[in-house]
């Protein structure tokens, strides 16, 4: 359809033009900024308002922490990334008797039916997480693929408080979030949910039904 | 497409339906109340519209420009783009993506735009299985209704209404009230067509220029899913929808999820820059973009209406909107119900065959005071309104002048003779004021007016009778 294209751009040079726009004021969320302490309980309070669950862990303890709710939750598995180095970390603690740790390490087409319905939960890192609103930052890929943090039905993801950010824009600016070589980004702020029927908040509808968030506080 | 009965008979219909009426009302004071409390001070909500406001307004400058750049990063990021002129033009491409990869069954992510082509129907009639996965798009497509929202689709059913229809509709499902479980039943069924789907289609809520980036906005997952379980993924959009940078997109998104449900943030933003990447696992092994265009560069050529495609779908003028909250959305027949439809569908569709839809709105004002890119909706309508009943030479509006009837016509006409001629506006003022309780209040243009109020009656005497007698000095 070259000529839809030619088209269509020719009737818009031709339609175009206009006055000056006034330039866009980002001073309004420039000012959301918090201290770290802040910016940690502020992300909290608002992913749990929306169902998301937290562990705390002290930096180095966060795989054991993992270990320890797979266990107490009574899952049979674990799906991980193996080849990242949060993977390897949580692979290290990990010990026979334990939970299944299943790597995910074969392409989609052959994983498909065990992913979709012979895993309990599966672990992911975020990149950062979002004061203002709550929410964590992904950047799903080759190490930790796309439906890692979308299939299971329940998503546990690490975060570290240094990586808490003030804002989406900050995050996007300061870190690039969204910017770099990443084919998928990913902000989340809690388990999948639907408003749809009656307007009555309902958990799980498509994606995760839960989120828990392994808070690592290493301020 | 629509109107085959006009909004005035739909309107009156629906107004009737204390159902209708109730599940709206309900669910419109809620939302209206979670919004607000999303915006507690006014001086940061101006601010952030003003922002919202500008960045959209910049982009629809350089859209042309912005369209060609978009095209370049996504091709660069391997996301293939193709350009629709009409929905028709939009169909018969996505059916021939679909055709050549033989794919049958699609699962759909919530998309207007897709709403506005017809696709599922086109597709259906096509032999290709076009499957709603959001909770509401699923809920009306099982009983084959459009949208009543463009957020929320089946927002005119209540629990009810949709327990006895999952009943009947899901295989072996028990009727139950209960939302969560009515969620679960939805949740098993549509898991196995992700899984089992050729193809997976979204709508697109910004699209970034500079990086080639797809953002996708969402609560349930669903957009997710029928993003990156298929092997193929198309998305559409109106060419308005692209953004300059990423950045951009924080505080349009912030707008949205605030004013469409009272959400600071949703569930998921999705950013989608390409298929699936050396070494990576999964996600889809293609990604097409299709731009669609039905009157939109009509719209973009005029300066006023213009402001028409800043608009980025939140629903809060629905919300707001005395006549929608009232009406429903499908008294509208349109794809875009409410103030925000009332100036896109005759725009879109022309302004003669649509112009009741101008008319069922009170000019009150309140969907511009919420609307998070100040489109100024009620100026839009009044400038429509005149378009629907005049030729200006200068206007390139849809349908122009053609809404104009054959009575009201002559009435114009005839109000020019009088008022033109002195002797002749005097004798009919003469008249008016004489026999002012002998006027029938069934002529036809004052029929309009009477049929709800009480007939107007002339004064005793005209003012220029008045004038003279009390001999004030006059020109
Ligand atoms: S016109 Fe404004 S309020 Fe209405 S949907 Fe569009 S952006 Fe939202």
């Amino acid at each position: 359809m070259a000529d839809a294209r030619a088209e269509i751009l020719e009737r818009l040079r031709a339609g175009g033009g206009g006055e000056a726009v006034p330039l866009p004021d980002t001073a309004v969320l420039a000012r959301r900024t918090w201290a770290p302490a802040e910016r940690m309980a502020r992300l909290r309070r608002g992913m749990e308002a929306v169902h998301t669950e937290f562990l705390e862990a002290a930096p180095g303890q966060w795989p054991g922490v993992v270990l320890g709710f797979c266990r107490d939750e009574g899952f049979a598995n674990l799906l991980y990334g193996p080849r990242c180095a949060a993977g390897q970390a949580l692979a290290a603690a990990w010990t026979p008797r334990d939970p299944e740790l299943i790597p995910y390490q074969d392409p989609v087409e052959s994983f498909k039916a065990t992913l979709f319905d012979g895993v309990a939960a599966g672990f992911t890192t975020a990149l950062a997480g979002v004061a203002e609103t709550g929410g964590l930052l992904l950047e799903p890929g080759p190490e930790e693929p796309r439906l890692l943090s979308l299939v299971p039905p329940v998503h546990i993801a690490l975060l570290l408080a240094s990586a808490i950010e003030d804002t989406l824009w900050s995050a996007m600016r300061t870190r690039g979030w969204g910017k770099g070589t990443a084919r998928n980004s990913l902000l989340i702020s809690g388990p999948s949910k639907t408003a749809d029927i009656e307007q009555t908040l309902a958990y799980g509808v498509h994606g995760p039904k839960r989120l828990v968030v392994v808070l690592v506080n290493n301020l | 497409m629509h109107a085959e009965t006009g909004f005035r008979e739909s309107a009156a219909q629906a107004l009737g339906d204390p159902q209708i009426r109730a599940n709206f009302r309900r669910a419109m004071d809620g939302l209206m109340a979670k919004r607000a409390a999303q915006f507690p001070d006014p001086e940061d909500f101006q601010a952030m519209r003003h922002l919202g406001t500008a960045i959209r307004a910049r982009s629809l400058l350089k859209l042309p420009a912005l369209l060609e750049q978009l095209e370049a990063s996504c091709l660069r990021n391997g996301i293939q783009v193709h350009w629709a002129r009409t929905c028709e033009e939009g169909n018969e491409l996505i059916l021939g993506l679909l055709q050549a990869r033989g794919a049958t069954r699609l699962v759909k992510g919530k998309s207007m735009v897709s709403e506005e082509m017809g696709l599922n129907h086109f597709l259906e009639a096509h032999g290709v299985e076009a499957l709603e996965s959001d909770l509401g798009e699923y809920i009306i497509q099982l009983d084959q209704e459009t949208p009543s929202h463009i957020i929320m689709p089946a927002i005119h059913k209540n629990k009810t209404q949709i327990a006895r229809q999952f009943s009947q509709k899901i295989k072996d499902a028990k009727y139950t009230e209960d939302v969560d479980e009515l969620t679960a039943l939805a949740r098993k069924v549509l898991r196995r067509k992700f899984f089992e789907a050729d193809a997976g289609l979204s709508g697109v809520n910004f699209a970034v220029a500079d990086t080639g980036t797809l953002c996708l906005v969402e609560n349930e997952g669903n957009g997710r899913m029928s993003t990156h379980v298929p092997p193929l993924h198309i998305a559409v959009m109106g060419l308005e929808k692209v953004v300059e940078t990423l950045e951009d997109v924080a505080p349009l998104y912030a707008l949205l999820t605030r004013s469409a449900t009272g959400q600071a943030v949703s569930t998921y933003l999705n950013l989608i820059r390409g298929p699936r990447g050396p070494g990576e696992l999964d996600g889809p092994r293609e990604v097409h973009l299709v731009i669609l265009d039905n009157g939109r560069s009509r719209i973009y050529a005029d300066p006023q209406l213009r402001a028409t495609l800043r608009c980025i779908r939140c629903g809060a003028c629905m919300n707001h909107c005395p006549v929608y909250t009232r009406v429903g959305g499908h008294a509208f027949q349109a794809v875009y119900p409410g103030p925000i439809g009332t100036i896109l569908t005759p725009q879109m569709e022309g302004v003669g065959v649509r112009h009741e839809l101008l008319h069922g709105s009170s000019l009150c004002g309140a969907c511009a005071e919420v609307c998070p890119v100040e489109i100024p909706i009620p100026e839009i309508i009044v400038r429509l309104r005149r378009e629907a009943t005049h030729r200006d030479a200068a206007s390139a509006v849809e349908g122009r002048g053609t809404g104009r009837t054959a009575t009201e016509d002559l009435a114009w006409r005839l109000w020019a003779a009088v008022l033109s001629r002195p002797r002749v506006y005097r004798l009919a003022a003469w008249c008016a004021t004489r026999f002012r309780r002998l006027i029938p209040g069934g002529l036809p243009l004052l029929k309009a007016w009477t049929l709800s109020r009480a007939k107007p009656v002339p004064a005793r005497r005209s003012l220029q009778e008045r004038v003279r007698e009390e001999g004030l000095p006059h020109g």
